[in-house]
Order: structure tokens, then C-alpha cells, then sequence
């Protein structure tokens, strides 16, 4: 469904501020598969997250979705198939316009905006039904702007919001980071609803080892830009929380031994 | 009575003025300068064609599109060229004096014997009352001139309101709203933000010309010279009518403008009345926004005053 091939991405070029976010990523996820994405900071895992959306163009490399080539591709016009939540709350919602309103919006998700009424009795209904699946006691307040609700309650929304219409791709960036325990859990229980019953492709960037361990059934791990472990299957069931952070510590220490050896031969030798 | 009338007539004319503040102000929180240059933009083009003849409503709608255009130009200059957007106003207020001297070959065009969209309303006065030069309305007396004036302009601000108020509910228009609100996620929900911002602009500024037009018919005559502080006009209407009726919806900051622009231009007729220097005219502008900004704060916190004032007394006891 998905596929980079040797995506790089440099921010700031030639000033002390350059940062290689992305170093030749290469990537292809099947059709259905729930990717977990962790790193160290700075890896590129959102790096990777935004290149594939279009928030940016990459320096090189390709991305391919579902046999359509996106790389030059505006933002808005990859959105057609692409559905995101964002970490902070604030940005998957229009705080001043209505939970209804802001529904009309997500459900007309790629297609063409003309001067059709937004809230018609159809989408109210289906909204009700659908946000009152939820049992957040939302279904009755409809009518209510956005901004007076909690974090985990519109990151819920937004998350039904990127799915209302069917995504090939849903990009899922660390969406409970910014929630108390409590409200992320519910989030992840509503990401597992949707994303298993409609079998939908997800990249889910983490910084919690738990949901990386628990989640999905891929795990790729970056660092520096580049991807250095991809689990699948059976290795990925088998990763505990305590097998991740194993591999974490290696890739720092491994880290810490080159650059000090590269510091010591330098000053010895050039 | 006259002096109410035309208060009220004026703030409805400048009702046009707020809504196109309202649109790039409130809606895209754009700071548009363009308005001082695009008000005038439509007398220009009105007076002009008007004095060669060309039949009132069209010389108006040209007017709009002038408008249109000038407000596309903002727009493009802010989108594609990444212009800031205070700077793009400023550039295309600028270059505008020009193109207005241009338009109307030189600083004042009159409109005193030409046949204008107030002659249309002075007609339309005497074909219903059949020849009455002045209306007896409550014991005061009313030229049919200006009560038809102010009745027809007070329908068309109607029309304009309910279709500004259908236009933000359809999908195109809830995705102009976003586009101001959140262009993050209007982006990620398959929006072309840059082409909602060229239209708002263009859109907000055909309003405004339009209200341009509409003026140098009313006072028979287009000045290069009548769009100066002219954002500041609109501004004012539109905070003195969120003053009123608070921003909760879309139809209350509609209605809000509308109120806003009459109740200023009231409040200055009076002021006047008073006699007040016409010098002195922005101070008291300036006064009215804001006393308008800081009214509804200070009304709230002295409500909630009087007991606070009891439990401190209760406690010194």
C-alpha cells in the first residue's frame, strides 16, 4: 500500500542549524498492516510522518501509495486519501465551530467543496450514531463548539474525524503524548476499534514502549534518520516493553562509542 | 428627523464597509489595509460610469467586481509571493490611489445630475405614494426621498446578510471559516487553503467597494481621497457590534456588523448635534472603539463586584 524509497530530507541546509532528518528511509507497508514507529529524539519519526502527508517536499526519493506516485504532490491533494491525528489536541479541530461543523468538514475529506448545505439531516444522523458509540455522552451536545471539550475528548473526535471517510493511509503522530493516562487510554482503545475493524493501513508514531509493544503488528524503530530494526510478525508478538528498551540502550551506547572513538582519532591523527 | 435618518441611512450604506471587515477581519483574521483603497476603488468606478451614462445597477456591479479584483490582487501577492499580509494590503492600498486618480481623471467626479441608484429609490418613492414630496411619520416630517432611500438600502443589507449567513453554512463557505480558524487541519482535510484566502479577500473587498459605490451615489459625489481611515471605520462597526451582541454565532456577528455600523454612525450624528468639532471626529472614533472593547469586560466583573465588596467588609469585622 505504502512505499519510500530512499526518502532524505534535510532542514536548514548549510546553516549551523542543519539537521538530516531523514537519511534514505526505505519503507513498504502491506496493504492492512498496523506499523509502530519509535526512535530516540530527533530520529525523523515525525519527520517521516509529515514527509509522507506533504507538510514538506523531500530533497530525494519517492513515496508511492497504493501504486500512486505522491511526491510532488501538494499537501491538500494528498489528503484525499491520507487521514492524520496530530499530537496536540488543538490542531486536528476548529475550536470556535461546532462538533457538527467541524464533522462536515472531515466528511467531505477530498471531494470537491461547493455550495451544498454542510449540516444536512443525513450527516447529523449518522454523526449522532456514531459519536454515541463512543459513550462519551458527546451524542446530545452536537451543536456545542469544539473548544469547550477536553483534550482526550477531541482527539477521540478528531481520530473519528481522519476515518470518517475511509483513508488508504491513516498517519497517527504520537496522538496520546499530550493526554493524561486515563484519556490516552481511551484513545488507544477507540485507535484499536477502528483501525482492526476496518482493517485500515497505519503508521502510529510512540513514544510509549507499552503501546509499542502492545499495538500493531510491525515494529520499526529509527534512528538518525534512518530505520535500524523492523520487526514483523512473530519477533514483533514476542517484543516486550523491556526487549524495546534493550535496544534502545544499544543504540545509544553505540552511539556514545562511535562519536567519542571518532573525537579521540581525530584529535590523535588529524 | 432628517439628521436620524441619514445617520441611519449612512450606517446602513457602511453596513457593506463592516461585513467586508467581518469577512477578512474576523472570519480569515486577516488584517486587510486594502479596504482604503478598494472603498474608493468603487466610487471611482461608479461615478465614472454613472456620469457616461451607464445605467445604475450595472455601473454597481461593476463596482463589485472592482472590488473582486483588488481584493484577488491582496490575495495572490499574500499567497503566492508570501507577502506578509499587512504589507500586501498596504501595497495594493498604495498603488489603488493611482489607479483611482486614473479611473476618474482627477481628484472629485460629482454626481449631482446623473441618474443613480438614489433616483431609482426616489421614484420607485413617488410611483407608490403618488407625488408626495414629504411624509408626515409621527409628527415629524420625512422627505419620501430619504425614507425611500434608507427603506431600499435597508433591504439590501437584508438580502446581503441572508445570503452572507447561507453562504457560511454551505460546505464551501464552513471550509472558509476553518481556513481562518485551524489551516493546519483544513489542509489535512483536502483544502486548498491558498485559493480559500484569494477568495475571502477578493470576496471581502467586492463587498467593500460595493459599499463604495453605494456611497458616492448617496452623497453625490466620489473623492480620491473618502477611503482614508476607512478600516478603521469598519473595524469600529464590527467591534461595536460584537460589543452588542457578543461573537457566539455566525448570524449574531452578521447582525452584530450591521448594528454596529448604524449604531456608530449614530453616535457620531449626535455627538455633532452636540457640536462637536468635526476635527475632533477620530478622537471620538478612537473613544467609541474603545470604550466598545472594553465595555462588556468591565460590565461582567462590575456585576460580580458587590459581593466581593461584602466578604471583604465581613472579614475586617
Amino acid at each position: 500500500m505504502l512505499e519510500t524509497r530512499s526518502l532524505s530530507k534535510t532542514f536548514n541546509p548549510q546553516t549551523t542549524n542543519e539537521v538530516r532528518a531523514l537519511n534514505g528511509v526505505e519503507l513498504a507497508v502491506e496493504e492492512g498492516s498496523w506499523v509502530v514507529v519509535v526512535g530516540t529524539n530527533g530520529s525523523g519519526k515525525s519527520s517521516l510522518l509529515n514527509a509522507i502527508a506533504g507538510t514538506f517536499l523531500v530533497d530525494a526519493g519517492e513515496i508511492f501509495l497504493d501504486g500512486q506516485d505522491l511526491t510532488s504532490k501538494a499537501e491538500h491533494e494528498r489528503a484525499r486519501f491520507i487521514g492524520r491525528v496530530f499530537q496536540n489536541p488543538f490542531s486536528g479541530t476548529a475550536a470556535d465551530m461546532s462538533i457538527a461543523e467541524n464533522f462536515s468538514l472531515a466528511a467531505r475529506r477530498g471531494m470537491r467543496r461547493g455550495l451544498g448545505w454542510a449540516l444536512g439531516s443525513e450527516l447529523k444522523q449518522a454523526l449522532r450514531e456514531r459519536v454515541r458509540r463512543l459513550n462519551l455522552g458527546l451524542e446530545d451536545r452536537l451543536g456545542n463548539s469544539i473548544g469547550s471539550l477536553s483534550g482526550g475528548q477531541r482527539q477521540a473526535l478528531t481520530l473519528l474525524m481522519a476515518t470518517w471517510v475511509r483513508p488508504k493511509l491513516l498517519l497517527l503522530d504520537e496522538h496520546t503524548a499530550a493526554l493524561d493516562p486515563k484519556s490516552a487510554d481511551q484513545v488507544i482503545r477507540l485507535t484499536e476499534e477502528i483501525v482492526l475493524q476496518d482493517k485500515l493501513t497505519t503508521l502510529m508514531v510512540t513514544h510509549s514502549m507499552q503501546q509499542a509493544a502492545s499495538l500493531g503488528d510491525r515494529l520499526v524503530m529509527m534512528h538518525r534518520g534512518r530505520i535500524i530494526h523492523d520487526l514483523r510478525g512473530a519477533e514483533k508478538r514476542r517484543a516486550r516493553v523491556n526487549d524495546l528498551l534493550a535496544r534502545f540502550e544499544e543504540v545509544r551506547c553505540r552511539e556514545q562509542l562511535d562519536e567519542t572513538a571518532a573525537e579521540m582519532l581525530r584529535r590523535a591523527y588529524v | 428627523m432628517t439628521l436620524l435618518i441619514g445617520a441611519l441611512s449612512l450606517g446602513l450604506i457602511l453596513s457593506f464597509l463592516a461585513l467586508g471587515v467581518l469577512i477578512s477581519f474576523r472570519i480569515f483574521r486577516f488584517p486587510d489595509i486594502t479596504v482604503d483603497g478598494s472603498l474608493p476603488l468603487g466610487a471611482a468606478i461608479a461615478a465614472v460610469l454613472l456620469a457616461r451614462g451607464v445605467e445604475p445597477t450595472l455601473a454597481t456591479a461593476a463596482a463589485f467586481c472592482g472590488g473582486l479584483l483588488a481584493g484577488s490582487i491582496t490575495g495572490v501577492l499574500h499567497t503566492k509571493f508570501k507577502i506578509h499580509g499587512l504589507l500586501a494590503g498596504i501595497l495594493v492600498m498604495t498603488a489603488l490611489y493611482s489607479v483611482n486618480l486614473n479611473i476618474m481623471g482627477r481628484s472629485n467626479v460629482p454626481l449631482t445630475s446623473e441618474v443613480t441608484l438614489a433616483n431609482y429609490a426616489e421614484r420607485a418613492g413617488a410611483a407608490i405614494l403618488g407625488g408626495v414630496s414629504d411624509l408626515n411619520l409621527l409628527g415629524w416630517e420625512v422627505s419620501v426621498r430619504d425614507a425611500f432611500v434608507f427603506v431600499s438600502i435597508l433591504v439590501a443589507v437584508s438580502v446581503a446578510g441572508l445570503i452572507l449567513y447561507l453562504f457560511f453554512r454551505t460546505n464551501l463557505g464552513t471550509a472558509m471559516r476553518a481556513t481562518g480558524e485551524n489551516d493546519q487541519m483544513i489542509r489535512a482535510l483536502g483544502v486548498n487553503v491558498e485559493h480559500m484566502m484569494v477568495f475571502g479577500l477578493a470576496f471581502s473587498n467586492g463587498l467593500i467597494a460595493l459599499a463604495g459605490s453605494l456611497l458616492a451615489q448617496y452623497q453625490g459625489f466620489a473623492d480620491v481621497q473618502m477611503g482614508i481611515g476607512m478600516i478603521v471605520l469598519g473595524l469600529a462597526s464590527v467591534i461595536i457590534g460584537e460589543a452588542l451582541v457578543g461573537s457566539g454565532s455566525l448570524g449574531l456577528s452578521i447582525a452584530g456588523a450591521v448594528m454596529g455600523s448604524m449604531l456608530f454612525r449614530l453616535l457620531v450624528a449626535i455627538a455633532l448635534t452636540w457640536g462637536l468639532d468635526p476635527n475632533d471626529l477620530k478622537l471620538i472614533t478612537a473613544l467609541f472603539v474603545f470604550l466598545a472593547l472594553v465595555a462588556p469586560n468591565f460590565l461582567s466583573r462590575l456585576g460580580k463586584r458587590p459581593a466581593l465588596g461584602e466578604e471583604s467588609r465581613a472579614a475586617a469585622r
